[in-house]
Formats: structure tokens, sequence, C-alpha cells
């Protein structure tokens, strides 16, 4: 009987468990984690670490992205208003209470959460093009009405505002006492960035997640599913604009007194624009795009002296190429970039046109930006050679 | 036992369900008729996707029609689409196991519940691979088995062997027969294979441009001749 018992087990298939990719994975976030934790603060310098600073933040900004389009489906081009929100709402905190840090942290992400929902709800009865205009528009008023108030406006209290404001001697959003220099408060921001997305993955593996993934998928299978539509699209509008708003309390804290120029609108489209490259299926392209977004203007400007503004059309180009030939992303395509170059190296398959066309694209992405780089008197070159990614991309369709 | 009892849907001037008044008394019943006759916007009337102009439908003593659409499946009403809808980003398990999630049904007994559902359908693939991986038949058959998984008692399948080879729409015969006697449910099966129906339903009913024109024992309705005209007629349109 013992046998017979053994034998209808070993027909049975297998449970999902936990498996060799899972293990690599986690190996590879600790490796990651050690290293923005404990090399980089020990070797870089004062900018480059207030630089990794903002990409952990900004990091954490895609990361709603990912919720919201990557699995529910829902297009936002606003989420730059909402971490404005989030760094109003610190900053005005600090202004009316003396909390500490973590409080301040949960208060600014909770209230950043209500008013997240609010102009999610709108959003529930939208979707595609709708929903992205809706979005749009509301992270421009967010800014109009930042603007007319004069934010941060050193008025008393949370609400109160003054006609004269003045910057000098408002008070700035303090960080946490034992994390008061730029590398202590790195490492903080690492840590509840981290956290963050511990909180999304935590949602993407259980029943939330499901429900989202089934909702993406087609809206009638979800409700056949017995799901709450409504109630799963507000809840992860309420996540992302939680983390977010946590995001904006660190970035208060980061800057001490942020304005209204912190965030313009078209940072909204250049956050999903580059969410998209990084792959927004994945927080590991909410990573990309955090670096993307922080990194890369750094380089540019404070390394080796190129403007900035070029990168808008990098990553225009960039997102096309992406968008023609790998809607994964980076971070899904790259490996399997590799792999069959690897291959093709290795002779084990044809040179196709096909695949000397995607080589081409990629090729021709980072030549582009190596030549913009190098060739300041005219960067054109570097732009026409850029521009050449996403048209080889197109050629390498079938 | 589902009673409906003079159903009408009106879009905007069309009328596609017509005063529908017909039982379903349990086991497995087909459900037929040309294209167009009203047999999907029954079942999304059923979904709660549609609200009707009139009638009602009383399914084991519930008025369903009063229940909002996502308590439906809680009750343990459950379908397939005409367009396979498992979800790809999940993996097999997962497709099977979010609908017990939202059956209201405990979640110790989930992953029995759901490892029995891939056995009872014959899923081959194994339960952590991507739904996104998987050809047409077996993602066919991990939408019956997101059908049966738990208590169900309602499950409604839209032409779920449309696009099938015939070994595999046999197997797939199989696995609806199995249905009633394995998990209690009442099952309706619409689909356009008339050798497929006769071989799981025990009664049938026959909409054509939204009326309910013969129902009863499948073999007795396929003989009739106001229900082989209906077909051969559409035939020849086609």
């Amino acid at each position: 009987m013992g046998a017979a018992h053994a034998q209808e087990r070993a027909g049975r298939p297998r449970l999902p468990s936990i498996n060799r990719p899972i293990i690599a994975r986690v190996l590879v976030i600790a490796g990651l984690l050690v290293v923005a934790l404990f090399v980089f603060p020990a070797t870089l310098g004062g900018d480059w670490i207030n630089t990794f600073t903002s990409v952990a933040i900004y990091s954490t900004v895609a990361a709603g992205l990912v919720v919201l389009y990557g699995r529910v489906g829902m297009i936002s081009l606003g989420q730059i208003a909402i971490l404005a929100i989030g760094t109003w709402v610190a900053t005005r905190l600090t202004f009316a209470t003396n909390l500490p840090f973590p409080v301040l942290l949960l208060v600014t992400g909770a209230i950043t959460c209500a008013i997240g929902v609010l102009i999610g709800l709108p959003a529930l009865r939208l979707s595609g093009l709708y929903l992205a205009l809706i979005t749009l528009m509301a992270a421009g008023a967010v800014n109009v009405v930042l603007a007319q108030i004069q934010f941060p406006n050193g008025g008393g209290g949370f609400t109160g505002r003054t006609d004269q404001p003045s910057a000098i001697g408002l008070k700035a959003v303090p960080r946490p006492k034992w994390a008061l220099g730029d590398n202590a408060y790195y490492r903080y921001v690492v840590v509840v960035c981290a956290l963050m997305f511990l909180l999304v993955l935590l949602h993407f593996a259980s029943k939330p997640g499901r429900g989202w993934a089934a909702i993406r998928e087609s809206e009638p299978a979800a409700l056949a599913a017995g799901i709450n539509i409504t109630l799963y699209k507000l809840w992860a509008f309420a996540l992302a604009s939680f983390i977010t708003g946590v995001a904006g309390c660190l970035l208060a804290a980061q800057i001490g007194q942020p304005n209204t120029y912190s965030f313009p609108t078209s940072d909204s489209l250049s956050l999903i624009a580059t969410a998209l490259i990084g792959g927004i299926f994945t927080l590991w392209g909410a990573i990309v795009a955090g670096v993307f977004m922080q990194l890369l203007p750094f380089l540019f400007q404070a390394q080796w002296g190129v403007n900035p503004n070029f990168l808008l059309i990098v990553f225009g180009c960039g997102l096309l190429q992406v968008l023609l030939s790998a809607p994964g992303g980076l971070t899904n395509q790259f490996p399997k970039d590799m792999a069959n170059l690897g291959r093709l190296i290795a002779r084990k398959v044809p040179l196709t046109r096909q695949a000397a066309f995607g080589i081409a694209s990629i090729l021709a992405l980072i030549v582009g930006i190596v030549l913009i780089i190098t060739l300041k008197s005219a960067p054109i070159v570097g732009i026409i050679v850029v521009v050449l990614s996403p048209v080889f991309a197109s050629l390498s369709q079938d | 036992m589902i009673e409906v009892k003079g159903l009408t849907v009106r879009f905007s001037g069309v009328t596609p369900i017509d005063d529908m008044s017909v039982t379903f008394p349990g086991g497995a019943c087909g459900l037929i008729g040309p294209n167009g006759a009203g047999k999907t916007t029954f079942f999304n009337v059923l979904s709660g996707f549609i609200k009707p102009a009139a009638g009602s439908i009383q399914a084991f003593g519930e008025d369903l029609l009063k229940l909002p659409d996502f308590r439906r499946a809680r009750w343990g009403l459950r379908r397939t689409f005409q367009m396979e809808q498992a979800i790809e980003q999940l993996s097999v398990f997962d497709n099977v196991a979010m609908i017990h999630e939202h059956s209201g049904e405990g979640r110790g007994a989930r992953r029995d519940a759901v490892m029995a559902a891939i056995d009872f359908v014959g899923l081959e693939a194994a339960p952590g691979a991507r739904v996104g991986g998987l050809g047409a038949r077996e993602r066919r058959l991990v939408e019956v088995a997101r059908a049966v998984v738990g208590q169900p008692k309602v499950v409604l399948l839209d032409e779920p062997a449309a696009g099938l080879p015939d070994q595999e729409t046999q197997h797939l015969a199989g696995v609806i027969r199995q249905i009633p006697e394995q998990f209690g449910a009442l099952v309706i099966l619409v689909d356009h294979d008339m050798s497929l129906v006769s071989s799981c339903c025990e009664n049938t009913a026959v909409l054509d441009f939204g009326r309910l024109i013969a129902s009863g024992p499948t073999a007795e309705v396929l003989r009739y001749e106001s229900v082989v005209n209906a077909y051969l007629g559409a035939e020849d349109e086609q």
C-alpha cells in the first residue's frame, strides 16, 4: 500500500516551489544592496552619492508606474505630480509639527495615498488615451496650484500662507537624527526605498497581484473570476501613491527646501519613457528608469559637460527602439541579446538580415551617445547616429 | 436547476434575447443555435455584464440578477470565454488559484483544490509554467480548470472546443461529461460542434434570433424540424 501511495505521489505534477532561479535572484539582489549600501559610500564623492540618493527616490516613483501600468494596465502620466504632492505634504507637515522622521514618512505616505486615490477615482471609468490625458492634465494642474500658492510658502501651520514668502528662514525638512550627513542619508534612503520595493513585491506575489494581472488581461474575465475591479484599481492607485508619497518625503529631506521648479510636468513623460525602456513589467525596469532619470543627466552635465537636454532625444529614440524590438524592455531583452550575440560569434546560428539590423540598431544608440559626449562642437553628428537606431530597429522586423 | 423566465435583452433597437423562458434541469445542458442567436448574450446576462430589460433567473434558489457581477463568482458561477482568456503573466497554478481565492472558500484547501482541478482536466504542463508560454490546447484546459476549481455551482462553457483538432475535442468532451458528477455543478455548453453537444449533454435548448425554439432531451431536440431548419438555413447563408 505504501508503494502504491508513493507511485500516486510520483505521478502527480510537482507544486511550484523555491527553485534555483529564485535563489539566484535573491543572491543578485543581496549583492546589489551590499554594493549600494557599502561600496558606493566608501568609494564615491559627495556629488555622486547625492545623485544615487535621487536614483533611489526616482526608482521608487517608477515602481509606482510598474504597479499602475505594468500590472494593472492603467497609464498614468502624472506620477511626478504625485511626487510633488508628497514633497509638499512633507514640507507643510514639517512647518506644522515636529514629527520624528519615520512617522513623517508614514503620515506623508498616507496623506499622499488619500489624494492619489481621489485623483484615481475618475480614472476608474477611463482607460487608454483618455486616462493618459486626464492624469497629464492633473499633473499640470498640480503644478499650477503649487506655483499659485508660491510653494513652499512659509506661512505657519499646515495650511498657512503669507503674502511675502521668502526662502530665507524657512524651516527645512529635517533628516533623521542619525542620518544627517549625505552618506548616512543615502543609506537611509536606499533602505526605505528597498522596503517600498518589498511592499510592492509582496503585493505582486499575493492576491492583489494576481487580481491586477487578471484585470490587465481582460476585465470581463476578471469580473467572471469574482474580482471587484473598482476596489482593485483603487488599491493599485493607493499603493502607487503611497510609495510615491514616501519618495516625496525622502526627496524633501534630501533637498531641504523644495520648490515648484523641481517637478516639471515633462518629467512625468520622461519617467514613463524610461520605465518602458527599462522594462515596465518588472521592478528591475523601475531601477533602470531611476538611473536614466537621475544618473545620466548628472553624468552628462557634471562629468562630461554636455547639455543634458540631449537626453530627451536619446530617450525618444531608445523608447522607439525598445517598442519596436523589445516590448519587455532592456532588463528583459538585454540578457537575450547577449545570448544571441554569443551564439552568433560562436557561429552556431547564421547572421540573418534581422539580426544584423538589430545589432546595428543597438550599436547606433551606443555610438551615438559616445559621439554626443565626445564631439561637443558638433552634437548633431551624434544625434543623427542616435536617430538611426529606431530606423535600424524597424528594418530588423520580419 | 436554473429557471429562466421571460428574459428579454434590448440594445438600442436590437433584441438579442426575446422573451426567453427555459429550464436547465441539471447535469450537462447544451445551448445551441446559429451565429447571432443570442447564446453568448445569455451567458453575459448570467455573468452580469449585461442587464436585461425584463425577466428573472432563479439558480438553485438564488435570484441571480440581484447579485452584483463580481459576487456571482463567489456564489459559484464560473465561465470560459469564446476567446480564451487565461492570464499570460501568471503560472498555471496561480491562474487556477486566483479563482479559488475569490470564491470565499478557505485558504487551507486551496493547494489540493487547485491541483485536483489541474489533474481533472488532464493538463500535462507543469503547474509552475507561465501560461504565456503554453499552446492553444493547454490554455483551453487551464480555462476549464479555472471554471471547475473548488465548489462551482454553475459552469458556463462558451465554445470550448473552437479551433481544437478532433482528438483533443474528444478529450475535452470526456472532461465536460465528468464535471457534473465530479463537482456537482450544472454545466451549460455552447458549441457549434453537434457531436460534442450530443455526446456531453442529456438536455439541450435551441435559440434562434433570440427566441427559444426548442428544449428537451438532446437526441429528440436535434430531430425537430424547426431546429433542423434553423441550422440548415444558417448553413445555406454561409
